[in-house]
C-alpha cells in the first residue's frame, strides 16, 4: 500500500509541471505586451514598468519561467492587480468558506446518497425504489443556480427559517482562530455561534450537493445491484453469514468501488458549483472572488487561483485513488 | 397413477428402517420440484419430482448435461434459490428437519455449518477485497465462535490440509494473487471448515485445467473419505463419478432417468442417456484416436416431460410410444429407471474394435 501511496504521489509530478508550463504561456501568448494585456485597461506606464519588474517580462523566455516557478515554490502565486494583495493571502482567506461549504454538500451526498442508493439497489422495482429513482432524475437535472435561488426564496425569505446570506449572524461577535466557523465556535465553546454557522451553511450545501447526491444515489443503486448477483455474495450466504455481515463486508464494500470514484469526480465540479452558490447566497469564498476576478479581468488573480484549483482537483483525485487502493487490493499491484 | 420407486436405498440391502437409529438418511429429498416463473414468460420447471437420499458418509452423485437442474436441486437443498420468481415443492429432509420453508435464521445457523457448498468457478466465487484468510475465519467465527487468534490458526490449518504451500503467509493473500486451482482450494478450506455434515460440490473442477482438476477431485476424495460428511457430487461428468460416489443419479431435464449404484451404473448401463453420457467418456483401455461418441443434438432438444419422453429427439432407442406417454422411474434390475426400452448391449463397445 505504501509503495502504491509514493509511486501514485510521483504520478502528480508530471501533471504538475504540465498545468504550470501551460498558465504560464497563457498569460504570454496574449497579444502584445504580457504586462500590458495582464493591466488591461488599468494599464499605466508606472503599473507596465512594476509588473515587468515582478515577472521580468523583459528577459528570456526560459528565465521568466524558472523564476515564475521558483516564485510558486517560495508560495509567492502573484498580486491582484485590482487589490493589491497577494493571491496566496486573499485565498486562504477564501479558502475556509468554500471548504465549509463543499463539506457539507459532500457530506449530504455521502451520508444520504449511499443509504439511498443501498436501499434502491437491494429493493430494485419496490415503490420506495421507484420514489428515489425517479426523484435523483429530478435531481441530476436541476441547475444548481435555480436551485440556490428557490431553495432561498422558500426557505429563508418565506418560511423565514433559515438565514438567508452570509456565514454568520451580524450580531454574533467571536473569535476566529481557524476561519472554519462552525469549528470556530466549537473550540472556543461558543456553541451558539456554532449553530448559527451551521445554520447558515444548510441552505447553500444542499443547493451545492442536490446534484452529486443524486449521481452518488444512482451510482450507488446501480453498482449494489451488480454486486448482488456477483458469485462471492452466494459464497457468503453458503457460508451462512449474518445478513448484516454479507451486506456491510460482501455487497456493501465491492459495490462502493465506482461510487468512490465518481465521488472524486463530483468534487471537482464542486468547485465549479461553488461560483454560483456563493453568490447567490453572499458567502466570501472563493467562488465568489474568482467571480469577481473574473469580471474585472484580474489575471494574476485567475491565474493563482486556476494553479490553485488544479492543485487541489490532483490533491483530492490523489486522495481518491487511495481510498480506492485501501478498498480494493488489485489496483495496489497494477 | 404410478406410486414412484424412491431411489437412494441400495437394493441389496433389506430396507429394515426401525425409526432414527444408524441407517436413517441425513438428506431425504422427496418430489422436489422447482419452477421459475418470469412475468410473460412461460414457466420453466427445473427440477420435476426429484426424489433421493443420502446417508451419512456417504458420496452420491447427480450427473446430467447443462440445464438439466442439478445446480438449482442444490440450491433448493441449500435455500439459496433467488427470493422472487420461483416456486418450491416437495420436502428436503435434513436429519429430520424440513428444509423447505425453514425460517431463514434457523437456515443461515445451518448453512456453512452442515450443510456447506463449493461453487463452479473459483474466479468468481471469493470476495475480491477481502483477504482470503478473512474469508475462512469469518466462517469459523460465526459458527465456531472461535476468536480471531484461534481462527487464524485453524485457518492456516485448513490452508495447510487443502494443500496450499506456505499457508502463514497465504492467509494474508488476495483472490488475485491466487491462482484458480489454489483459490478452488481455498473455497474447499471454507466449506470443510465447520465440519459440515452434507458438502454440496457444484461442478467443482469444470472452470479448472485438466492438470488441476484431477488434484482438486483427489483432494475431494482425500478431504471427505473416512469423514462423515456426505458428499453430494454434481457434474456433467460420469468419469468425475466413476472413482468417488457410491451413488449416481443422472438427470435429463429436471428429472432424474436412472438411479443406481455406481458398480451397478458402470457394469451395465440401462438408459439410453446414460450410455450416451457413458460413451463420452474418455477412456484409456482405448487406443487414442479412436472418437469419442457424443449424444447427438443438444440439451435444448427436448420434449416437454408431460408430453412423453423428455429424450426421446435424442434417443436412438426411441419408438412411437416414446413420444406418446410419460415413463415413470420404476424400479428395475437392481436401480431405478425410467425408460421405455432400455439398452441391452453395452454401448461403450460399439465400435471398439481395439485388441
Ligand atoms: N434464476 C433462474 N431463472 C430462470 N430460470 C433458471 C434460473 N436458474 C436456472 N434456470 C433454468 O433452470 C434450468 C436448470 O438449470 P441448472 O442451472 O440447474 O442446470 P445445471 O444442470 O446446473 O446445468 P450446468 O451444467 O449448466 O450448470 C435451466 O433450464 C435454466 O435455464
Ligand atoms: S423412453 Fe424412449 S425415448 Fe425415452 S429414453 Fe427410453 S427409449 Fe429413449
Ligand atoms: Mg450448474
Amino acid at each position: 500500500m505504501l509503495r502504491f501511496a509514493v509511486r501514485r504521489i510521483g504520478l502528480m509530478v508530471p501533471t504538475l509541471i504540465g498545468l504550470s508550463l501551460l498558465l504560464f504561456f497563457w498569460v504570454r501568448i496574449l497579444p502584445g505586451d504580457p504586462a500590458r494585456s495582464l493591466l488591461g485597461q488599468r494599464a499605466t506606464p508606472e503599473g507596465i514598468e512594476r509588473l515587468n519588474e515582478l515577472y521580468g517580462f523583459d528577459q528570456p523566455i526560459w528565465k521568466q519561467y524558472v523564476t515564475y516557478v521558483s516564485a510558486l515554490a517560495r508560495g509567492d502565486f502573484g498580486q491582484s492587480i485590482d487589490l493589491h494583495e497577494p493571491v496566496l493571502d486573499a485565498f486562504i482567506d477564501k479558502l475556509p468558506t468554500t471548504i465549509e461549504v463543499t463539506f457539507v454538500a459532500l457530506l449530504l451526498a455521502v451520508a444520504v446518497g449511499i443509504p439511498l442508493g443501498y436501499y434502491a439497489g437491494r429493493h430494485q422495482g419496490g415503490w420506495l425504489d421507484t420514489a428515489i429513482v425517479s426523484t435523483s432524475l429530478l435531481g441530476v437535472v436541476t441547475p444548481v443556480f435555480f436551485l440556490a435561488i428557490l431553495l432561498k426564496y422558500v426557505f429563508a425569505d418565506q418560511l423565514g427559517l433559515l438565514p438567508t446570506q452570509g456565514r454568520q449572524d451580524a450580531r454574533i461577535d467571536v473569535d476566529h482562530p481557524t476561519n472554519f466557523y462552525v469549528l470556530d465556535g466549537l473550540i472556543t465553546g461558543e456553541y451558539a455561534a456554532a449553530w448559527d454557522a451551521l445554520q447558515h451553511l444548510i441552505l447553500p450545501g444542499l443547493a451545492l450537493g442536490t446534484i452529486p447526491l443524486a449521481i452518488v444515489v444512482r451510482i450507488t443503486r446501480a453498482s449494489v445491484s451488480d454486486v448482488v448477483h456477483e458469485d462471492y455474495v452466494r459464497t457468503a450466504e453458503a457460508k451462512g453469514l449474518y445478513a448484516g455481515t454479507i451486506n456491510r463486508r460482501h455487497i456493501l464494500r465491492n459495490a462502493l468501488l465506482p461510487v468512490v470514484t465518481t465521488i472524486g469526480l463530483q468534487l471537482g465540479l464542486l468547485l465549479s458549483g461553488a461560483v454560483l452558490t456563493e453568490t447567490v447566497f453572499a458567502l466570501d469564498g472563493i467562488g465568489n472572488y474568482l467571480y469577481d476576478a473574473i469580471t474585472v479581468r484580474d489575471y494574476p488573480v485567475l491565474q493563482g487561483f486556476i494553479l490553485f484549483i488544479a492543485l487541489m482537483y490532483s490533491i483530492i483525485n490523489l486522495l481518491v485513488d487511495l481510498s480506492y487502493g485501501l478498498i480494493d487490493p488489485r489496483v495496489r499491484v497494477s | 397413477m404410478t406410486v414412484e420407486y424412491v431411489p437412494g436405498q441400495p437394493q441389496s440391502q433389506p430396507q429394515t428402517t426401525i425409526a432414527g437409529h444408524g441407517d436413517r438418511p441425513l438428506l431425504t429429498v422427496t418430489d422436489l420440484s422447482v419452477t421459475f416463473t418470469r412475468r410473460g414468460r412461460a414457466p420453466v420447471h427445473a427440477v420435476d419430482d426429484v426424489s433421493f437420499q443420502i446417508r451419512a458418509g456417504e458420496h452420491v452423485g447427480l450427473v446430467g448435461e447443462s440445464g438439466s437442474g442439478k445446480s438449482v436441486t442444490s440450491l433448493a437443498i441449500m435455500g439459496l434459490l433467488p427470493r422472487g420468481g420461483v416456486e418450491v415443492a416437495g420436502s428436503v429432509d435434513f436429519d429430520g428437519q424440513e428444509l423447505i420453508g425453514l425460517d431463514t435464521a434457523t437456515m443461515r445457523n445451518l448453512r456453512g455449518q452442515e450443510l456447506a457448498m463449493v461453487f463452479q468457478d473459483p474466479m468468481t466465487s471469493l470476495n475480491p477485497v477481502i483477504t482470503v484468510g478473512r474469508q475462512i475465519t469469518e466462517v469459523l467465527k460465526r459458527h465456531r465462535d472461535l476468536d480471531k487468534a484461534d481462527a487464524r490458526t485453524e485457518a492456516v490449518d485448513l490452508l495447510t490440509k487443502v494443500g496450499i504451500p506456505d499457508p502463514a503467509r497465504r492467509v494474508g493473500d488476495y483472490p488475485h494473487q491466487l491462482s484458480g486451482g489454489m483459490r478452488q482450494r481455498v473455497l474447499i478450506a471454507i466449506a470443510l471448515a465447520c465440519q459440515p455434515r452434507l458438502l454440496i460440490a457444484d461442478e467443482p473442477t469444470t472452470a479448472l485445467d485438466v492438470t488441476i482438476q484431477a488434484q482438486i477431485l483427489e483432494l475431494l476424495r482425500e478431504l471427505v473419505s473416512g469423514s462423515q460428511t456426505a458428499l453430494l457430487m454434481i457434474t456433467h461428468d460420469l468419469g468425475v463419478v466413476a472413482g468417488l460416489c457410491d451413488r449416481v443419479h443422472v438427470m435429463y431435464s429436471g428429472r432424474i432417468v436412472e438411479s443406481a449404484e455406481r458398480r451397478q451404473l458402470f457394469a451395465r448401463p440401462r438408459h439410453p442417456y446414460t450410455g450416451g453420457l457413458m460413451a463420452s467418456i474418455p477412456r484409456l483401455d482405448q487406443p487414442r484416436g479412436v472418437p469419442l461418441t457424443p449424444i447427438p443434438g443438444s440439451p435444448t432438444d427436448t420434449l416437454p416431460w408431460s408430453q412423453g419422453c423428455a429424450f426421446a429427439p435424442r434417443c436412438p432407442n426411441s419408438e412411437v410410444d416414446c413420444r406418446m406417454h410419460t415413463p415413470a422411474l420404476e424400479p428395475a434390475d437392481n436401480r431405478a429407471l425410467r425408460c421405455f426400452h432400455p439398452l441391452t448391449t453395452d454401448p461403450r463397445s460399439v465400435g471398439a474394435t481395439h485388441a
